[in-house]
């Protein structure tokens, strides 16, 4: 015997809902705030205005966005498969390793509209691979792939160490990165689409990979929702039972689905090394691999959702850096605390007020609530 | 003066928008079985479940003896007197017959104690009810009959007057069921109250002293027993006239389309499943499998279906083999002609989060008629499934509602849609009505009964023996894996009752 699952207007499903959870997350936020002595009100205005106030303040919260897209639509992908791909920090670090290789080899002989691709593909085989592994061990093993998949990231975090205290690193050099890029490997900024509104732009790295990041989104959608493969995914993500009864591979959707959140997750190292630092450098790719479980449940695995949410997470990038800035006795953890509560609200907790606004609904006009088409479960 | 036990006074519930229970109305007088009959998702479960605390009412008033009860919490109805015995067992598989009894009413800290208490109390029930079952057994070692045994003396443990059973009869043999309700009538005779409630009419005719009924969340009527016939109770609850056995002429069976020969299942733990299992399927007839489920039967569909590895044996269909090792792309043999309804259709059959015309492509997505280059074609793959809800009267008729907000019995339909429409040369169906309400199953047996005329192969498998004598041209009788006898589908319920329990089979046995 189940509650049974009423119907919401999609709007009030992928709208309001979030709205509401996002308000209380910023609401309890705001509480903290308090606690620690400073005014929650002014606060808010600062984190919105550095994110948005000025045309720096977009592009970098956009340029964070764009990271966050990536790991998202990874985190997506998987999951629709019924898999937790908690490695994308792993299969974006190594990642670097092939941009690395293919920049520092064609940097110097191709154009960038050249090198790009070659590095597109270089990291999107890295992460592809990298996500294999596991992906193989779960569906011949056995082995659990939220285990596999973190383990991964340690040993591409080695890997990278290795390579970036050697082959990849000027012999010249004592810093473990690799050499700057050179014009072949470095992105063109996007700060001119910004600029075309009026808003000025100081420096800020927001570069071509976000046009990359909204075409993925497209594709991601695409697949999932208007292919065969993705229908397959899917089937096997909600019942692995009625995937084998219909004729479905486990192993090949598992290992399939993976690569492809490895190849998504692997892109995501384009926009901090070839988009911004021109470089490969250790820990690039400093957490957006975990960022993106977050984006992905909040963006509740759809692709437009999951491009919403790596904005909003930008803007806390953005924002709380300059709150941290602005507002001494907010540091660095606060801002944590917050994207924490955001979590919290919008991905853990996304039910907790869905049964009241259905009452609600169901009290104001009970034909939006599909109330003659649904039956209980139960008796 | 008969004494009301329980008074229900205008019950409202709803869930969200829908609503389980209206205003309902109902009287059950102490020391009598009451009856409550109705399709699935007509309330029945709702009203019970906010008896015994699952769920509060929105408004209405429960009163208990006479005297207003508010129940918040199953403990809350149990200190009331009231006990309920649920479909699906709440027992502790590898806990002892004792141990579960007094799960949740130990008298002491210490274990020790509370159970030797527990043994003379047990010991005193079993007595008074008839109702044996060594203390000692563990759970998962009983068969399902003394499991609800042991689901009764918890209620009853615990000091209940008033007893509530929930389809209590689904998973019992004939037999097992006749003896469940002697102790039902023993209950009665000691002054006990008894809710039964079912969906098999024959039940409520049998045992019960009074017959509620329930239709979409409403109480329709209430009848005394002994003053009603099962046909006005279908009627009652459908809301219409329903033909509780289809009409079928004779069978003309043609050739051999699938053939089973020794077919041996094992499962994961080594047990055997399925036991050199041999016998035909003919095109043009339906051969019913019935069994008490879980003696072998699911095994042998999956088996059948590819989806099952099989240790020995061979399945044949239009002659060529089925591969047995398990690998089998279910996929194949779909184009080969096999349709497959499975059981449990909630979890094999169908992905109820899925749109309804998700779920009309599964198994037949790689069809060229449902892509397009790479895409999927979501405007053939839609009104294709329009079509199957106007054919088959699938209701809500709205291909993009989730799976799960249909009811039982139109997601049955949605299977049975999807395979027929497939026009499969044999057609493999496990437990058709499980959980589909009246109006539904007349339906579906029809449906099977046309594919048959059509000259189709059909095997039903079903624990329900009356839907397996109504359907079927030959009956097949599985008893701890083996097939134990064939009958016609004159046979008579007794007689398939003691195959289906093993009987004969012991007997040559000893």
């Amino acid at each position: 015997m189940s509650t049974p699952y009423a119907k919401l207007p999609a709007w009030a499903d992928y709208g309001l809902i979030p709205v509401i959870n996002l308000f209380v997350a910023f609401v309890v936020a705001g509480f903290v705030v308090l606690l620690v002595g400073e005014n929650p009100f002014r606060a808010a205005v600062i984190l919105v205005e550095g994110a948005f106030g000025r045309g720096t303040g977009i592009a970098f919260t956009l340029f964070y966005a764009t990271t966050f897209i990536f790991s998202g639509l990874s985190v997506a992908v998987a999951a629709h498969c019924g898999l937790f791909n908690i490695g994308g920090e792993g299969q974006g670090y190594i990642a670097g390793l092939g941009i690395g290789v293919v920049c520092l080899a064609f940097d110097s002989v191709l154009p960038w509209w050249l090198t790009f691709p070659l590095a597109i593909i270089a990291s999107a085989a890295m992460g592809a691979l990298w996500a294999l592994i596991p992906a193989y061990l779960q569906a011949r093993r056995g082995s659990h792939i939220v285990i596999t998949t973190i383990m991964f990231n340690f040993i591409a975090a080695s890997v990278m160490v290795y390579a970036l205290v050697g082959f990849l690193k000027p012999a010249i050099s004592m810093a473990p990165q690799t050499r700057t890029f050179l014009d072949g490997a470095q992105l063109p900024k996007l700060n001119w689409v910004i600029e075309l509104f009026g808003a000025k732009i100081r420096s800020a790295p927001l570069n071509i990979s976000f046009l990359l990041a909204l075409v993925m989104a497209y594709l991601v959608w695409l697949l999932i929702w208007r292919t065969k493969l993705g229908y397959e995914m899917r089937t096997y993500g909600h019942s692995p039972k009625a995937a084998r009864y219909a004729g479905i591979s486990e192993t090949r959707i598992v290992i399939v689905a993976m690569m492809i959140s490895g190849a998504l997750a692997g892109m995501m190292a384009l926009n901090p090394t070839m988009g911004d630092q021109h470089n490969v450098a250790l820990d690039f790719v400093s957490g957006a691999g975990f960022v993106g479980i977050a984006v992905a449940l909040m963006g509740r695995l759809h692709p437009v959702g999951i491009v919403l949410a790596a904005i909003l997470f930008g803007m806390l990038y953005q924002g709380g850096a300059e709150l941290a800035f602005e507002m001494p006795a907010i540091s660095r953890d606060m801002i944590v605390i917050i994207q924490g509560l955001v979590i919290l609200f919008a991905g853990a907790l996304e039910h907790m007020f869905r049964p009241y606004i259905q009452a609600l609904f169901a009290s104001i006009s009970p034909k939006t609530v599909g109330i003659e088409a649904v039956k209980g479960k139960g008796a | 003066m008969a004494q009301a036990a329980i008074e229900l006074i205008g019950i409202n519930k709803s869930f969200g928008a829908v609503r389980a229970n209206r205003d309902i109305n109902l009287e059950i007088v102490r020391g009598t079985i009451h009856g409550i009959v109705g399709e699935n998702g007509a309330g029945k479960s709702t009203l019970m479940s906010i008896l015994y605390g699952f769920y509060q009412a929105d408004s209405g008033e429960i009163r208990v003896g006479g005297q207003p009860a508010s129940i918040k919490t199953p403990n809350d109805a149990i200190a009331l007197g009231i006990g309920m015995v649920h479909q699906h067992f709440m027992l502790v598989d590898n806990f002892s017959v004792l141990e579960n009894v007094i799960l949740g009413a130990e008298s002491d800290a210490l274990l020790k104690k509370s159970i030797a208490k527990a043994r003379s109390e047990l010991e005193r029930l079993e007595r008074e009810y008839g109702l044996e079952v060594d203390p000692d057994a563990i759970i998962e070692e009983l068969p399902v009959g003394l499991q609800q045994r042991v689901e009764i003396l918890k209620a009853l443990y615990r000091g209940a007057e008033i007893l509530i059973l929930d389809e209590p009869t689904g998973v019992l043999t004939p037999a097992e069921a006749d003896h469940l309700f002697r102790i039902l009538k023993q209950l009665k005779e000691q002054g006990k109250t008894v809710v039964l409630i079912t969906h098999k009419l024959r039940e409520i005719m049998a045992i019960t002293d009074t017959v509620s009924v329930m239709r979409q969340g409403t109480m329709v009527a209430t009848r005394e027993t002994k003053k009603t016939t099962v046909e006005e109770l279908a009627e009652l609850m459908v809301g219409r006239r329903v033909l509780l056995r289809v009409e079928k002429g004779e069978a003309e069976a043609g050739g051999v389309k699938l053939a089973v020969k020794n077919l041996t299942v094992k499962d994961t733990r080594g047990v055997t499943m399925v036991d050199d299992v041999s016998f035909d399927l003919r095109a043009g007839e339906i051969v019913g499998i019935a069994g008490v489920a879980g003696n072998g039967q699911s095994e042998l569909l999956e088996a059948i279906s590819g989806i099952r590895h099989a240790v020995s044996g061979s399945v044949m269909l239009d002659g060529k083999p089925i591969d047995l090792t398990g690998k089998a792309d279910p996929g194949e043999l779909r184009d080969r002609g096999l349709a497959h309804v499975p059981e449990d259709r909630h979890h094999v059959g169908l992905v109820l989060a899925f749109e309804e015309n998700e779920n009309s492509i599964l198994g037949y997505h790689d069809d060229p008629r449902y892509l397009k280059g790479p895409l999927l074609d979501i405007d053939a793959i839609r009104n294709d499934a329009k079509d199957k809800i106007t054919k088959y009267d699938i209701r809500p008729a709205d291909c993009r509602l989730k799976t799960a907000n249909f009811s039982g019995g139109n997601q049955q339909k949605i299977v049975l849609a999807r395979e027929m429409e497939q026009d499969p040369g044999v057609l493999i169906v496990g437990q058709p009505t499980r959980g589909v309400d009246v109006g539904a199953i007349e339906f579906i047996h029809k449906r099977l009964i046309a594919m048959r005329d059509q000259g189709k192969a059909v095997l039903v498998v079903s624990v329900e023996l009356d839907e397996i004598r109504s359907l079927s041209d030959r009956i097949l009788v599985m008893f701890a894996g083996r097939i134990v006898g064939e009958r016609g589908p004159e046979a008579s319920e007794g007689e398939l009752g003691l195959l289906m329990a093993g009987v004969e089979q012991r007997e040559a046995a000893e």
